[in-house]
């Protein structure tokens, strides 16, 4: 067919359109045809494996289901955020377990966090013996197995001297091998109540701190947050402690025959593991913090001075949000990896989720069920820190008109 | 060619003589003020950081050699460890390492054969080694790795050219690492790049969907629980009288676990190919596979090679959580070292002794990373 040679635009522009024709040629019969034969092969060798596993659970008489959650579990837990007895059921037991994960990973991820900025900005420093130091840390702690550090730290921590001959670096603060005591306040109503009224003025603060933004938007003028945050975040939690009558009694620990009595307690085993996430952690996060800094180019720095900001001033409103925009992706995927290391615990026996689920597998030998709960916890935690993550860094990301 | 000086003469000119820079601005005092004494906040920081950088050398040169325990009488079970324990506290108990390190490096591999997984991690060592070397990089490479896997293979287990046979359960130590890291990217890299591959299957969504399942699947829950299905799940799978040997199924668990983060580093290199490739391929009538094969994946590894070694030391470490299910690795071996009575509680010396191995390994790779990423980097910004 010869092509039209007039100059008409609309003759040129859609290509002939062809048939469907069920020939070998058509791409699309191609994909199709590929694709069922891969899935069919996929979904063979699965029919393959659950079929193996059905007969061999018949031969060896092995229950399914999840009929077992609602037994009771019989199986001690040393540390729990809820009240838990050996009667419970495996149910309650899990929970317990999950509650553990959630707690190193959440503390974990938080002060490693802190300790990561520090030292990413400490290798950035001017000062060569910090900038160093800073970098020998980095490299040291990436370099090493996790499991290896743990191990080592709980070695170190097991190491100390029993509770009698316990080492005591200041204060009431005792290092004994039974763990870290230090000195607690007597938790009572009021304590609670200080607390609820420093999570409302927080609130108030970030309230007002929206507000000000807007006012400072319309007159240009913006009002001082500080006085209005010292207030609400110092004064007010004080005068509800205040008005509930003082309570202030301090819990030492003491030593009352083989070991102590009173006083806040960290285990040799969660604090080995939180110890050894936070530095292990902490030093992925210093380079992902050195990397966002660095990528903020130098004249945002130089601009944000000639407009007569302070050094504070120009860190805090021209360059953290540009370099934050580098540094959530990879922050993500660090409090993915923490929750995730800390199913580490199993090695030095914190009982985290992956211990007790271990431990149910071992009592009712349904090892299908069991993965499948350790699998299905971490799969919902990792969904909902990638969803709140990318909810914040959509928050943070350049807004594009 | 004249030297400068004749030329600037042959002008006319008077020699320049180089003068120095006035000294106020060069040497190591003045360096040190601008680095360490630059204001009065810097000085107190160095002031404070050397104070304890220097107490904390001191006191651990004096645990690691001034009061070290660096033998004690007796062996095996005669082994009289009361010195260590005197010491315990002030002066490390190097004598463990002196007495285990055999079991540390090569487990319970016969003792007389011990030369054998010796050889077999300096094959392993030069095999990393010419890998690393651009020169190589070349078809020719995939047969140096098979030749040498068979090697290690024979040498590990024997049974031919007069070794004795060693069964694979005597296994242990230093090889068992190297062999799990090795044969895991060994067999996770192909995997990764046609799961990449697929990933990227427009036209093909059934065969996306399942790639994207994987990925995410695998990196959403931690490495401890494939290694658990693998040594507990893993029997169910297969049918009766078929049984694979645990170390397999570790090996199984980590390639399937590592393909997926290698599929995404692979994934990252293929989206920074432009599209302007794709299409000149398709031009020349290249097929599927050509074009994959000869234009693609060439460029897209290249790029991704950098994150390919970090990955492959995020594994090297991995490979320790075999420990959880039992295998013999470096660090299972090392922690096994401390279990008998009189080596009880010095757990803190056999760990620095693997950690210097580990660190070595681990260094060494992440050193070469970073400077293939500054020698690529300078070929693209040319």
């Amino acid at each position: 067919m010869q092509r039209p040679t007039a100059a008409d635009p609309r003759d040129l522009r859609a290509p002939p359109r062809r048939g469907f024709a069920l020939s070998w040629r058509d791409p699309t019969v191609r994909a199709v045809f590929w694709q069922i034969v891969i899935l069919g092969l996929v979904g063979a060798g699965i029919w393959w494996l659950v079929d193996n596993t059905m007969r061999n659970l018949e031969m060896r008489k092995i229950a399914t289901g999840f009929r077992f959650l609602e037994r009771e579990a019989g199986l001690p837990i040393g540390e729990s955020l809820i009240p838990y007895s050996p009667a419970d059921t495996y149910f309650r037991a899990l929970t317990v377990g999950v509650l553990n994960t959630l707690r190193v990973a959440i503390v974990g991820a938080i002060l490693a966090t802190v300790l990561g900025t520090v030292v990413g900005i400490a290798r950035l420093s001017k000062n060569w013996l910090v900038a160093k130091c800073a970098a020998v840390y980095v490299e040291v702690l990436r370099d090493l197995p996790l499991l290896l550090q743990l191990l080592f730290w709980y070695a170190l921590l097991q190491g100390l001297p029993g509770p009698r001959q316990a080492l005591n670096p200041f204060g009431s603060v005792y290092l004994s091998n039974r763990g870290i005591k230090f000195p607690w306040i007597e938790w009572q109503e009021a304590h609670s109540a200080a607390l609820l009224a420093f999570v409302v003025g927080l609130i108030a603060v970030w309230g007002l701190g929206r507000l000000f933004v807007a006012r400072q938007m319309a007159t240009g003028v913006r009002p001082r947050l500080w006085p209005w945050a010292i207030l609400l975040l110092v004064a007010l939690p004080a005068g509800v402690w205040w008005a509930m009558g003082a309570p202030f009694t301090v819990d030492r620990p003491v030593l009352r025959g083989f070991n102590f009595r009173g006083g806040g307690t960290l285990t040799p085993e969660f604090a080995a593991l939180l110890f050894g996430l936070i530095l292990y952690t902490a030093a992925f996060i210093a380079e992902i913090v050195r990397a966002g800094i660095l990528a903020v180019h130098q004249g945002q720095w130089e601009a944000a001075g000639a407009l007569g900001l302070t050094r504070g001033q120009q860190l805090r409103l021209v360059v953290l949000p540009q370099a934050l925009r580098v540094i959530v992706p990879p922050l993500t995927s660090q409090y993915l990896n923490i929750t995730k290391n800390s199913s580490l615990a199993v090695a030095i026996g914190y009982q985290d989720i992956v211990s007790i689920a271990n431990t149910t597998i071992n009592q009712t030998g349904q090892a299908i069920e069991g993965i499948a709960i350790i699998m299905l916890v971490y799969l919902t935690i990792s969904l909902t820190i990638s969803l709140f993550m990318n909810w914040f860094n959509a928050r943070i990301a350049l807004k594009e008109r | 060619m004249t030297p400068p000086a004749a030329e600037a003469a042959t002008l006319g000119a008077a020699p320049v003589r180089e003068r120095s820079p006035p000294s106020f601005a060069v040497g190591p005092l003045v360096w040190l003020r601008a680095n360490l004494f630059s204001s009065w906040l810097s000085t107190a920081v160095t002031l404070l950081l050397a104070y304890f950088l220097i107490s904390w050398t001191l006191s651990f040169l004096n645990w690691a050699v001034v009061n070290a325990i660096w033998d004690v009488p007796g062996t095996g079970q005669q082994v009289d460890t009361s010195a260590c324990r005197a010491a315990r506290g002030e002066g490390a108990c190097w004598a463990l390492i002196g007495e285990k390190y055999r079991f540390i490096l090569f487990g319970l591999y016969p003792f007389d054969e011990q030369w054998r997984p010796a050889v077999v991690v300096v094959i392993f060592v030069a095999l990393y080694v010419v890998s690393a070397m651009r020169r190589f990089w070349r078809k020719e490479l995939a047969l140096i790795w098979l030749a040498a896997l068979t090697l290690i293979g024979v040498l590990m287990w024997g049974g031919v050219f007069g070794l004795p046979y060693v069964e694979q359960e005597r296994w242990g130590g230093l090889v068992i690492t190297l062999i799990l890291a090795t044969f895991g990217i060994a067999f996770a890299f192909p995997l990764s790049i046609l799961v990449a591959l697929g990933r990227r299957q427009t036209s093909m969504p059934a065969v996306k969907a399942l790639c994207v399942v994987y990925i995410e699947l695998i990196r959403g829950v931690p490495l401890i629980s494939l290694l658990f299905m693998a040594s507990v799940m893993f029997p169910l799978f297969l049918p009766e009288g078929m049984n694979i040997d645990k170390l397999l199924r570790a090996q199984i668990a980590i390639i399937l676990f590592a393909a997926a983060y290698l599929a995404e580093v692979v994934r990252g290199g293929l989206q920074a190919i432009p599209k302007g490739q794709y299409e000149a391929a398709d031009a020349l009538g290249l097929t599927y596979w050509q074009k994959t094969g000869l234009i693609v994946l060439p460029q897209a590894l290249r790029i991704s090679i950098p994150p390919l070694v970090n990955t492959f030391i995020g594994m090297f470490k991995d490979t320790s959580l075999v420990l959880i299910i039992g295998i013999f690795d470096l660090l299972n071996t090392a922690k096994t070292s401390i279990i008998e009575p009189a080596w009880q509680g010095f757990g803190v010396e056999a760990y620095l002794f693997v950690a210097a191995i580990y660190f070595v390994f681990c260094f060494a790779m992440s050193k070469y990373s970073q400077d293939l990423e500054r020698e690529l980097d300078k070929g693209r910004r040319r």
